[in-house]
């Protein structure tokens, strides 16, 4: 290698090796914290190869995983699009831990190790560790200790208790995952490894001296109740209730369950609650990965640190990750999350340095501003999905993108175009594109209302009916039937018009088991 | 510069136990699966890789999901060319609703194959198929030896140490013998030199006195006591361990005489085929010969018996008398399990059928574990014999054989799907017990 005067570039050809990397890795850094002002977790590269990658994927992207047969499911599932060449692989995959780790392929050329670089590196890292979601809701640098933890502990559970009576409580428990999170409030921080420890030895220590005993005591005389309505509220405050995280309800007040079986739906709820900023903010941390490599080349390039070959390669696998096809088109798979957030963060550097009139009229507080970098740093690090697009959709980008409006009712057998992009239309295909990333919002809202512990002892859900957007009734009844496995009793569910609170249906796992 | 970590060097498979799991979760769907395919397929393939349907029951992984066609949604989609507002799309028929133009939130995931390895598909295929117990294995001696770990030793190769074992003794001593540590030697030298450093009234100097005593102390007293002493040194143990000799040896004797038509000869050759699979599966090593005959025999290669054609008469005996030529040969008894398996139309040349009864009741079967004779039968003879026990000259003969050793198997063959069957009860897992007595 001559890297005389020469030239400049940081590589040359397409093999890539530790030094090459090494190199443009540094440059890039070097763009990327004095340019763009990224802020990011140490950098952790690790080149793996396609089977790994498979791995990798199966596993939800973690680095360590417990053992379930749906991750085997889902391995055969990837292996088979891939080898049928249905689907590549990703470049590269990214974890939210502190070192970041990034996944490199080893097939990558090397333009498409130093794009993935910039992407992943630079681009998510610094998504992960200034958004506020991420910030509030997950414990980057805690995580992988967790992990090692969780999958130990499992292991050791199906040793103790036999692969079968743990496959059954993951099975239960996965099938509430969407339902185990926390949506409002802040779930705990993760506890270090030597609190958990002082937790099971606890645990572990009551039921070694457990004594039925006790249990046969009749409780104190209480008081006849004034009303069986007064009951009911002192019951529902006791619990909590209503409480929207039907794992986390389980875990804490089913009777039924053992301390490892609890342990087991927390390890499962931690990974459903480290998730769900991700699934939150889709589009915007994709966008701004998109973005950061997107410029970071050009930059790279400007400085004729990439050949024009190179080049050319990273724009075409740049372009082919942001192509939208249209709602006709037989690719069509629904927005694509780096486009539209590309596109959204391209369109506000182009606010704040170009504006139109429009602009000026839509987004005052930026247009024209002219420093672009502040407004996306400051954008990356204080939204989610439904806010951003709130907040940054512009009508340009609706024109661009050909948006339109689709409403279908139930009732009705047509579906109508209700808005497209027209003036009298952006304002509200705004506000539906931005529900539409809302995952609160669309995910069916399930909560615990009601449980009697001295009576029946059934658990009581609700269903707050949205739209009259009822619930698929063969998974429906399914996951009731685990939820009664978790719970011990009979479980019922209410489906109540969120708007009305008129009852719109009814069921219960007494009659579905029968 | 980053931080590099070259992962792919770390063990692959990483998901296998995982994959294993979902094997098992969905075994008797598979099972099924696997077995109408193999039926329809040629039988040669039943070694390859198979794809299969992906099974939907037990793998379905449930959760609150909205229903489809129901209430009020919205959609935003892209590429909008010629609608106005209020423009209305009919619904397509079928109660898909507006899935089909909908956000793409359609296929399901649980709708492909999979492909099974040769590994896998084998298991399946040969679940609960056991080769008839090898009964001389007890009589015989052991010749193998593998080592095994099997605890620790003071003594051994250097290459062998336990680290682990030796350090936690070396440990374990040095608290037992109050070694002094190294932050406590430490500590002492900062404060000897702070000392030696500042003025010396008259106390400095004793605390400096008495501390240089106790300096050296500790120091003899590391000495004496050394960090790793031999009495710690642990070794890893290795025992030999004998290995029951579980070579095997499987004669193939196949009539290839111009009266095994083409289909008798495919019958026997799918025969064959699923033998040669179930004993390399089940046996680490195993020789196989092949030997055909016409009226005379010859041992010859896997693709020549499978594939070339010979004409002329048929004599069984020369076949036998082959097979026992080669276990002279090269395949003493004692140290091999000698297996036979021999497919046949049941044509013989008149007055040799007794001859191979009585060759196989004198020698044959006595250095034989299992024989298994296979007689591949028109269709239409089905019915005419049936399980009874007229039929050829060699059927009647066997016939004689199979009274008298538990472990001499015949059966008849007349269309393909009876191979898997027939093979089955003929490998069918039998008590050991039976077969000792």
């Amino acid at each position: 290698m001559n890297s005389g005067s020469t030239s400049t570039l940081l590589f040359q050809g397409s093999d890539w090796n530790f030094e090459k990397i090494s190199r443009a890795y540094d440059a890039i850094e070097k763009i990327a914290l004095d340019e763009l002002k990224l802020d990011v977790y140490p950098n952790q590269l690790e080149i793996i190869s396609s089977e790994q990658m498979l791995d990798a994927y199966s596993s939800v992207g973690m680095p360590l995983m417990y053992q379930h047969w749906s991750f085997g499911k889902r391995f055969v599932f990837e292996e088979h699009t891939y080898r049928k060449g249905l689907r590549g692989l990703a470049y590269e995959l990214v974890i939210n831990s502190n070192p970041c780790i990034t996944y490199l392929m080893e097939e990558n050329t090397m333009a498409m190790q130093t794009l993935v670089t910039a992407h992943a590196a630079f681009g998510h890292n610094h998504f992960f560790k200034n958004n506020y979601l991420f910030q509030q809701w997950t414990d980057a640098s805690a995580i992988l200790s967790y992990m090692e933890f969780a999958k130990k502990y499992i292991a050791k559970c199906e040793e103790r208790h036999g692969s079968a009576a743990v496959e059954a409580i993951l099975d239960s428990a996965h099938a509430l995952m969407e339902q185990g999170v926390f949506r409002y409030r802040r779930p705990p921080r993760l506890s270090s490894e030597k609190v958990r420890e002082r937790t099971r030895d606890r645990l572990e220590y009551e039921e070694q001296t457990y004594n039925d005993l006790w249990r046969t005591l009749p409780s104190a005389a209480d008081g006849d109740s004034d009303g069986a309505e007064r009951d009911a509220q002192e019951r529902k405050k006791k619990l909590n209730l209503p409480e929207e995280n039907l794992l986390y309800f389980l875990e804490k007040t089913s009777m039924i369950l053992e301390p490892w079986q609890r342990e087991i739906l927390r390890i499962v709820r931690v990974i459903a609650q480290y998730f769900y900023p991700q699934r939150q903010t889709k589009v915007m941390n994709e966008g701004c990965a998109t973005f950061v490599h997107y410029t970071i080349m050009n930059r790279l390039f400007d400085q004729g640190k990439i050949s024009e070959g190179a080049m050319l390669e990273i724009l075409q696998s740049h372009s082919s990750v942001v192509f939208q096809p249209a709602f006709d088109d037989p690719r069509f798979p629904g927005i694509n999350p780096y486009a539209l957030g590309f596109a959204l963060m391209q369109d506000i550097e182009r606010i704040c340095t170009e504006p139109t009139s429009e602009d000026r009229d839509w987004f005052p507080g930026i247009a024209g501003g002219g420093d672009w970098r502040d407004t996306l740093l400051d954008a990356w690090a204080n939204h989610r999905d439904e806010s951003f697009i709130l907040q940054f959709l512009s009508p340009a980008l609706i024109r661009k993108f050909r948006l339109f409006k689709l409403t279908d009712q139930a009732n009705q057998n047509f579906c109508e175009i209700s808005s497209i992009h027209n003036e009298s239309g952006y304002e509200e295909i705004r506000a539906a594109l931005a529900r539409s990333y809302d995952i609160g919002a669309n995910q069916p809202d399930i909560q615990v209302v009601d449980v009697d512990l001295l009576g029946d002892r059934q658990l009581r859900l609700q269903h707050n009916v949205k739209n009259g957007v009822l619930l698929d009734e063969g998974s429906r009844d399914e996951t009731l039937r685990h939820i009664r496995h978790l719970w011990g009793y009979d479980v019922s569910l209410t489906g109540m018009d969120a708007e009305t609170g008129t009852t719109m249906y009814e069921c219960s796992t007494k009659q579905t088991a029968a | 510069m980053p931080n590099f970590i070259d992962r792919r060097l770390n063990p692959q498979d990483k998901s296998l136990g995982n994959r294993q799991r979902f094997l098992k979760r969905a075994r008797e769907e598979l099972k099924r699966a696997i077995k109408e395919k193999i039926k329809s397929d040629k039988i040669a393939d039943v070694g390859g890789r198979h794809s299969v349907a992906m099974p939907i029951r037990d793998t379905n992984e449930p959760s609150f999901q909205s229903a489809r066609g129901s209430g009020e949604r919205q959609f935003i989609l892209p590429g909008n060319k010629e609608f106005v507002p209020g423009d209305r799309l009919p619904k397509q028929t079928g109660g898909g609703g507006a899935s089909g133009t909908g956000a793409g939130i359609g296929g399901s995931e649980d709708d492909f194959q999979f492909v099974l390895s040769r590994d896998e598909v084998l298991d399946l295929f040969f679940e609960d198929l056991e080769l008839p117990d090898m009964v001389k294995l007890n009589l015989k001696e052991t010749v193998a030896f593998k080592s095994r770990r099997a605890g620790f030793a003071t003594t051994g190769t250097p290459t062998n140490i336990n680290v682990g074992r030796t350090m936690r003794n070396s440990y374990g001593r040095r608290i037992a013998l109050h070694r002094p540590k190294r932050w406590q030697v430490e500590a002492l030298a900062s404060e000897i030199e702070k000392l030696e450093g500042g003025e010396k009234p008259e106390a400095a100097r004793k605390r400096l006195k008495a501390l240089r005593e106790e300096m050296e102390r500790l120091e003899r007293r590391r000495k004496r006591i050394p960090y790793v002493d031999p009495v710690d040194v642990r070794f890893n143990r290795f025992e030999a361990q004998p290995l029951p000799n579980a070579s095997a040896v499987m004669f193939c004797l196949m009539d290839v005489s111009s009266s095994m038509g083409e289909r008798e000869k495919d019958l026997a050759k799918r025969f064959f085929v699923l033998l040669h699979l179930f004993l390399k599966r089940r046996y680490e090593r195993i020789d196989i010969v092949f030997i055909r005959h016409t009226h005379e025999a010859h041992e010859v290669d896997e693709e020549t018996f499978f594939y070339s054609t010979q004409s002329g008469g048929t004599v069984v005996s020369t076949a036998l008398e082959e097979m026992l030529r080669i276990i002279a040969e090269r395949y003493p008894s004692n140290e091999w399990n000698i297996y036979a398996a021999q497919a046949s139309d049941g044509d013989n040349m008149a007055g040799d059928s007794e001859g191979c009864a009585s060759l196989l009741q004198a020698q044959v079967m006595h250095l034989c574990q299992y024989y298994a004779y296979v007689e591949i039968i028109d269709e239409r003879e089905t019915e005419i014999f049936g399980m009874t026990d007229n039929g050829t000259s060699l059927w009647r003969s066997y016939r004689t054989v199979t009274e008298k050793w538990q472990n001499f198997q015949m059966t008849r063959i007349a269309k393909p799907a009876d191979i898997y069957p027939v093979f089955r009860s003929l490998f069918a897992k039998q008590s050991t017990v039976q077969l000792r007595s």
